[in-house]
């Protein structure tokens, strides 16, 4: 196992090539996500406040 | 309105016309691109060590970046008094191309700092070490050059025409799309420097021209529908 | 040619609502997608005999590479289309585009110039293919600043959409004047030469990537797309009634 991590002496290029990688999809996703739940939460305050006045 | 339609070669020459004598009325605007070439390549000498070799070699990077800077320093007048005046307004309704116009008005551009750009560079080239029999090539160079930097310059003066301090916008979006006129127009004139003619010179030369007759044709669209857009 | 099709994506509330059903059917293969890949590429692979294991990187640098031209393609046809049909929904697409090619950029290039230090000794080299994702990031960036720089939503779509296409017909003279630049100015310099065929399970998992990559492309810009729609929409009793039906 940490034989694998060590990458014959290449770790400190391959891991944060991944990392890299990993925090682009996991953060486009989120960001995705949120900024779907942010529209949504406004259009509703919107059409609360017509249907007030 | 006159009830007698202008021709549309007349409109652009007329357009042309008006441009150049606004433009002679107040030299320093135009002017001042070219005292700002002249000073950028003199800080290369100035900040390294002003050694004969080393400045010929360093030359044709110098004279295209400082060209580059300087045409992005110009391209901001393009439209601007005009589009506060309402000149541009008038052009979308005159019932002429309104393509054709602002393509008259990039060709007076050209003229006022493309043209004396492409003179100034090979002053600038000979007081950088390159030997004289050189310099008609650094002038050809620049002078295709400048007809894309123009021409890419129209496109994004249209973009951010309206924009308040899009200064740095604008060269954000013109620098990225004049990287192959940088290339080949450096390649040029490192080429003439060096002493090379025939098909050797020519290739680049060619590549420039190629550059700017590709401009010519699709830029002055993009232009116009940028600055309709700004208009709106 | 029936345009219909077209017309019918263009409706904010029917492009909302398959947007809404199809994003998970995209999401969730490319999750599995890229986790199968990156375990193959990672674990299985074996390594390569002339890079070691350093030529793992090629797992992550590869499909973000691809993933940010193929991004540009579809922002630069979505901003078209907006443009010649004036439909608001292709400008949302294009809009959504834009950041997500960005990130994807960086990645390409910060995982280029980890694969740089080892293979070639540095880690910025003046290749031709570091050179030109440089400059589409520039072209991002552009596309980004143009956008929030333009407050009116209609003009911004607009003036962005115009960016984009002269952008488009700009990026393959820019990818040829690097080519031609480096050739004229590099000494051959050590090219990543692979083997000319490469074992299945070291391709296969490269294979897994690129489909995981472009999905996961896919069911994020469909979702920000819908939020862009949502957000320009005004009134519209559609929204009402989708909100209610719709996750």
């Amino acid at each position: 196992m940490s034989e694998w991590f060590a990458m014959n002496g290449y770790a400190r290029y391959v891991w944060p090539s991944v990392a890299a990688a990993l925090i682009a999809l996991v953060w486009n996703a989120l960001r995705a996500r949120s900024l779907l739940k942010q529209a949504r939460a406004e259009v509703r305050r919107r059409l609360a406040s017509e249907d007030e006045s | 309105m006159s009830g007698v339609k202008t021709s549309a070669p007349r409109a652009f020459f007329l357009v042309i016309q008006r441009d150049l004598r606004l433009a002679f009325r107040r030299p320093g605007e135009w002017l001042q691109p070219v005292a700002f070439f002249a000073i950028v390549t003199l800080l290369f000498p100035l900040a390294l060590d002003p050694e004969p070799a080393r400045l010929r070699a360093l030359a044709p990077g110098a004279l295209w970046v400082a060209a580059l800077l300087s045409s992005l320093l110009a391209i901001e007048f393009l439209y601007r008094d005009d589009g506060r005046d309402g000149t541009l307004e008038q052009f979308a309704l005159s019932g002429q191309s309104f393509a054709s116009l602002l393509f008259a008005k990039t060709v007076a551009h050209w003229f006022l700092t493309g043209v004396p750009l492409a003179i100034a560079a090979p002053i600038a080239a000979l007081a950088l070490g390159a030997p004289p029999h050189s310099l008609s090539g650094v002038l050809l160079a620049l002078l295709l050059g400048s007809v894309s930097l123009s021409l890419i310059g129209a496109i994004g003066a249209g973009l951010t025409l309206g924009i308040r301090r899009g200064g740095a916008l604008l060269s954000l979006l013109v620098l990225p799309l004049s990287i192959p006129t940088l290339v080949f127009g450096a390649r040029a004139t490192e080429l003439a420097i060096a002493g090379a003619s025939g098909a050797e010179l020519a290739a680049p030369l060619y590549l420039l021209g190629a550059l700017a007759v590709l401009g010519v044709t699709l830029a002055p669209l993009a232009a116009a529908a940028a600055v309709r857009i700004s208009l709106e | 040619m029936n345009w219909v099709w077209l017309h019918r994506f263009g409706s904010p509330p029917y492009f909302y609502r398959w947007a809404g059903r199809i994003v998970p059917w995209l999401a969730w293969p490319a999750a599995l997608l890229i986790l199968a890949g990156l375990y193959g590429g990672l674990v299985l692979a074996p390594a390569d005999y002339q890079q070691g294991d350093g030529y793992r990187i090629i797992y992550v640098h590869v499909p973000s590479a691809w993933l940010s031209l193929m991004i540009y393609t579809v922002m630069a046809l979505a901003a078209a289309v907006g443009l010649i049909w004036r439909i608001k929904v292709a400008h949302a697409v294009a809009a959504s585009c834009a950041p997500i090619g960005a990130w994807f950029t960086g990645v390409g290039l910060v995982t280029g110039m980890l694969w740089g230090q080892p293979m070639w000794g540095t880690y910025w080299e003046w290749d031709p293919r570091l050179v030109f994702y440089l400059v589409l990031l520039f072209f991002y960036m552009g596309y980004s600043g143009l956008r929030s720089a333009i407050d009116d939503t209609t003009r911004a779509d607009r003036a962005a959409a115009v960016l984009a296409i002269v952008g488009a017909v700009n990026v393959p003279i820019v990818h040829y004047s690097v080519i031609w630049w480096n050739s004229l100015h590099q000494p051959p310099s050590l090219a990543l030469t692979s083997k000319p065929t490469m074992p299945a399970s070291m391709y296969v998992p490269l294979l897994l990537l690129f489909l995981g990559f472009t999905l996961f492309f896919y069911a994020v810009m469909l979702t920000r797309a819908r939020a862009e729609v949502l957000r320009r929409e005004r009134g519209g009793n559609w929204i009402r009634a989708a909100l209610e039906t719709t996750r």
